[in-house]
């Protein structure tokens, strides 16, 4: 076959996909170019995910056709898929933990010697291929040893060590910090010049703009159009995404909120604080204090103990310093149920395998929490379940045709949502949020960071922990700065910049 | 991240269960005279070779974080055919046996496919192979058959001769093999480490493209076939074929790639380990019957204390490996 940069090596089109009550896909369509990096655009439920898995023969379609160059192919499994060139990263990393980096780099494709797996050439190939994404460790150990970052980039070293033409990654840096993504980036700019098609699944827009080619925009499950990104400017990228014309600069502050008439009242007992609250190898003892209507943001990079004092915070690991003061009364959390019951709510990190049940209904999601606090002899009626879970739905405006559907059914955004229901359902006087727009899109992100801040004013106190430091900013009230777990500073959230952050974790090195 | 470390933790379990072997081993040296002896040792191989057997096949089941219940019946039921076909129909042993091994085969794959295809709970299919292996040993015959027929005999009796007195049966030979062929597959092929994969994350191995269907049939058919061969092995150890051999195996072969070191929901455990597994539960038995004074029973006293004293350990490692980590 011949590859010329004016031919396309894949073509997808009129690609549809229903699932039961659903058109994931109608119409879809997708073009890649050899040696470009093409970045796929939409907001949650747009569709890209399951282009991605029918492209990937994880999903059959139900109509429509792919092409590579000339040939029709129907990928039917992800061994096919692989075979035909084309590798795919996905957003939760999906490697087997009990097995040796090397191992998950080269499973399916072992070298092999007399008829043996040859463990030494494996390890000698796995040490080289993750050197050259600059990561030195240990290759023999279990995957599971290593933090979600490493794995990570375990992950985008199996997908890259695969001869493959078209090589798709979904979200592949909404766990890695920034050097990490530039060094990623870095390598693919390499397969890039080697003639290589990269399908760039993300939410981050900078890292839209600064590193693809062409951007292909869904909505709905449609195709809305393919642009060159020089020639669609971030504004218009949006409004393609969203369907409509929003205002200026995404995650700008409200303006009513800068004024700085709450600081008065933040001179009141706190509702909660952390005196010294400490783990040994988790985080160094800090305080904290969280104020009923205020949002308090954790900035730090990554590994700097974010989600770690939210743990301790939660008793989900226990503080060997310190405790937590609940209004005068000095506590040491042992477990979550301690928490709750101090009236602490938490929506962890990991939605997936730490947060929903996926079989389970949205109400049954939603009152999940209510029922494990009055305990299992006060159950709860199904009628008042429903209420519950209606008005919730109603408030936080979850998007579904009802609450008895299946909530692995929603998109991203929409389970996050049905997550935050759940702790308001118990009417927490606190609610710590990690993550809570961790691989959503823009649109959805304002949405939830507004409903946040608008429960908060309601009395609730907040710590917010989030990875983007534009988003702490435009939610925190005042933002406590973690760096290498210690707590370095804390600053007004008002009128704050990102560079004020940034220069109290860079502080010690100058 | 120290890249130096004296020892793999997923290894610690294994040497643990060896170190246990040779301390029990020792301990009944120095209590009871004519303990320590060569043959003693062998002994234990050829009174627990079937049990060998049948915990290879397991070992990968387990592996995979199935389980395969249904071991125990297809040996009673190869037992079963082996005996009737010899005594009542005079087919000779080399048809026989390659008979017996399909039959095991054929009922190993056919729970796989059930688990494959059909995503059924392996310990619900392979329950239900064993009522049906168990109940078809009686559709032959009710009663014990006694085996008469030379070459069984011979088999049965031949004494591999080692050094001076020292000697193994055949079965030893068989069980050896088993393993040498276990840890071969497990560690030194695809099919193998796939095995392993689908232990640590199923969904994760089905994603990497791996051919996580084909592997499980296989590792239902391989066990299926280990347990027939064990049918075989008993056949020679029992000379007779009886609906009531080999009850309630499956569990000693559970609890001996258990304490072999293998976790139970799968992914992480050597199949040699499971060889160590049944020695101990050898030798505990052996300790017993030095002993003369304690009921047999005091057997599975000591097995139930231990499986659960290993489980412990188990869970141990895996909470000191994520504060390893967590220091790192």
């Amino acid at each position: 076959m011949v590859v010329n940069a004016s031919q396309p090596v894949l073509e997808m089109r009129g690609i549809d996909k229903r699932f039961p009550g659903v058109n994931a896909l109608s119409k879809a369509a997708l073009r890649l170019f050899p040696g470009e990096v093409h970045a796929l655009m939409g907001q949650n439920g747009a569709g890209k995910s399951t282009l991605i898995k029918v492209l990937t023969g994880v999903e059959t379609p139900d109509a429509g056709e792919i092409r590579l160059g000339n040939e029709l192919v129907h990928p039917e499994c992800v061994g096919h898929a692989q075979q035909l060139g084309i590798s795919t990263v996905y957003q939760e990393i999906n490697l087997c933990p009990n097995l040796s980096v090397a191992e998950n780099i080269y499973i399916g494709r072992f070298p092999m010697r007399h008829g043996m797996v040859d463990w030494k050439r494996m390890q000698q190939d796995a040490v080289a291929a993750l050197k050259a994404l600059n990561v030195d460790v240990d290759v023999s150990l279990p995957l599971g040893h290593y933090p979600v970052a490493i794995q990570q980039m375990v992950a985008i070293a199996r997908a890259l060590s695969t001869d493959a033409r078209i090589l798709v990654l979904d979200e592949p840096t909404s766990s890695l910090d920034e050097d990490e993504v530039a060094r990623l980036f870095d390598t693919l700019r390499g397969l890039k010049a080697r003639g290589i098609a990269i399908l760039f699944v993300t939410h981050f827009l900078d890292q839209t703009y600064a590193f693809s080619d062409r951007i292909t925009v869904l909505r709905n499950g449609e195709f809305v159009g393919e642009y060159l990104a020089a020639d669609l400017p971030r504004m218009a990228l949006i409004e393609k995404m969203v369907g409509r014309a929003i205002e200026e600069s995404a995650f700008a502050r409200p303006a009513e909120d800068n004024n700085a008439e709450h600081a008065a009242q933040d001179t009141g007992a706190p509702l909660f604080s952390a005196q010294g609250l400490g783990k040994r190898g988790a985080v160094q003892p800090l305080d904290l204090e969280f104020r009923a209507g205020r949002v308090l943001g954790l900035g730090g990079l990554l590994g700097s103990g974010r989600t770690e004092t939210a743990r301790l915070l939660f008793g989900i690991d226990r503080a060997d310093a310190g405790s937590v003061d609940c209004g005068g009364a000095k506590r040491q959390f042992r477990s979550p149920a301690d928490a709750i019951r101090a009236g602490i709510g938490f929506c962890p990190e990991d939605r997936k395998t730490e947060g929903i049940v996926a079989e389970l209904s949205i109400r049954e999601n939603i009152v999940l929490a209510l029922q494990a606090r009055r305990g299992i002899f006060r159950y709860i009626p199904k009628r008042k379940q429903r209420e519950i879970a209606d008005r919730l739905i109603a408030q936080l405006g979850v998007r579904t045709p009802d609450a008895e559907k299946p909530i692995g059914q929603l998109s991203g955004g929409n389970q996050q949502k049905a997550l935050l229901a759940r702790w308001l359902a118990t009417e927490p006087k606190m609610l710590i949020l990690d993550e809570p727009t961790r691989g959503i899109d823009v649109a959805a992100k304002l949405e939830i960071m507004d409903m946040v801040k608008a429960q908060c004013r309601k009395g609730l106190a907040i710590l917010f922990i989030s990875s983007e430091m534009a988003e702490v900013l435009r939610v925190s009230d005042r933002i406590a700065v973690l760096r290498d777990r210690r707590k370095v500073g804390e600053i007004d959230g008002a009128g704050a910049q990102e560079r004020d952050v940034f220069r109290l974790i860079a502080g010690a090195e100058q | 991240m120290s890249r130096n470390r004296l020892f793999n933790p997923a290894l610690l379990p294994l040497a643990v269960t060896s170190l246990l072997f040779v301390l029990t081993f020792g301990y009944g040296a120095v209590a009871y005279t004519g303990f320590l002896s060569s043959q003693v040792f062998l002994n234990l191989l050829i009174d627990n070779a079937f049990l060998v057997v049948v915990a290879i096949g397991m070992s990968l089941v387990i592996l995979t974080g199935g389980i395969d219940l249904s071991v125990g019946s297809i040996i009673a039921l190869v037992t079963m055919v082996s005996a009737s076909l010899v005594e009542h129909h005079h087919w000779p042993v080399y048809v026989v046996v390659p008979l017996c091994l399909a039959i095991g085969a054929g009922f190993g794959a056919l729970m796989g496919c059930l688990i494959h295809f059909f995503q059924l709970q392996p310990f619900i299919v392979t329950l239900g192979g064993m009522f049906l292996a168990r109940g078809l040993c009686y559709v032959i015959s009710i009663d014990s058959i006694e085996i008469t027929d030379p070459a069984y005999m011979a088999i049965a009796h031949h004494k591999i001769m080692l050094w001076g007195e020292n000697f193994i049966s055949i079965n030893v030979v068989i069980a050896l093999a088993v393993v040498a062929l276990g840890v071969f597959l497990a560690h030194y092929t695809r099919f193998g480490r796939t095995v392993y994969a689908i232990g640590g994350n199923e969904r994760s191995a089905v994603l990497m493209g791996l051919p996580v269907g084909r592997t499980k049939i296989l590792v239902y058919t391989f066990s299926g076939t280990c347990s027939a061969l064990a049918g075989v092995v008993v056949t020679f150890y029992m000379l007779s074929g009886y609906g009531l051999h080999a009850q309630g195996m499956e569990l000693d072969a559970i609890a001996a790639v258990v304490i072999g070191g293998t976790l139970l929901t799968g992914g992480v455990g050597y199949v040699a380990g499971s060889l160590v597994g049944v020695m101990i539960l050898g030798v505990i038995q052996s300790l017993i019957t030095f002993d003369g004074t304690l009921s047999s029973w005091w057997t599975r006293i000591a097995v139930g204390v231990l499986l659960c004293a290993f489980c412990l350990l188990q869970r141990g490692l895996e909470h000191g490996g994520k504060r390893q980590l967590a220091a790192a």
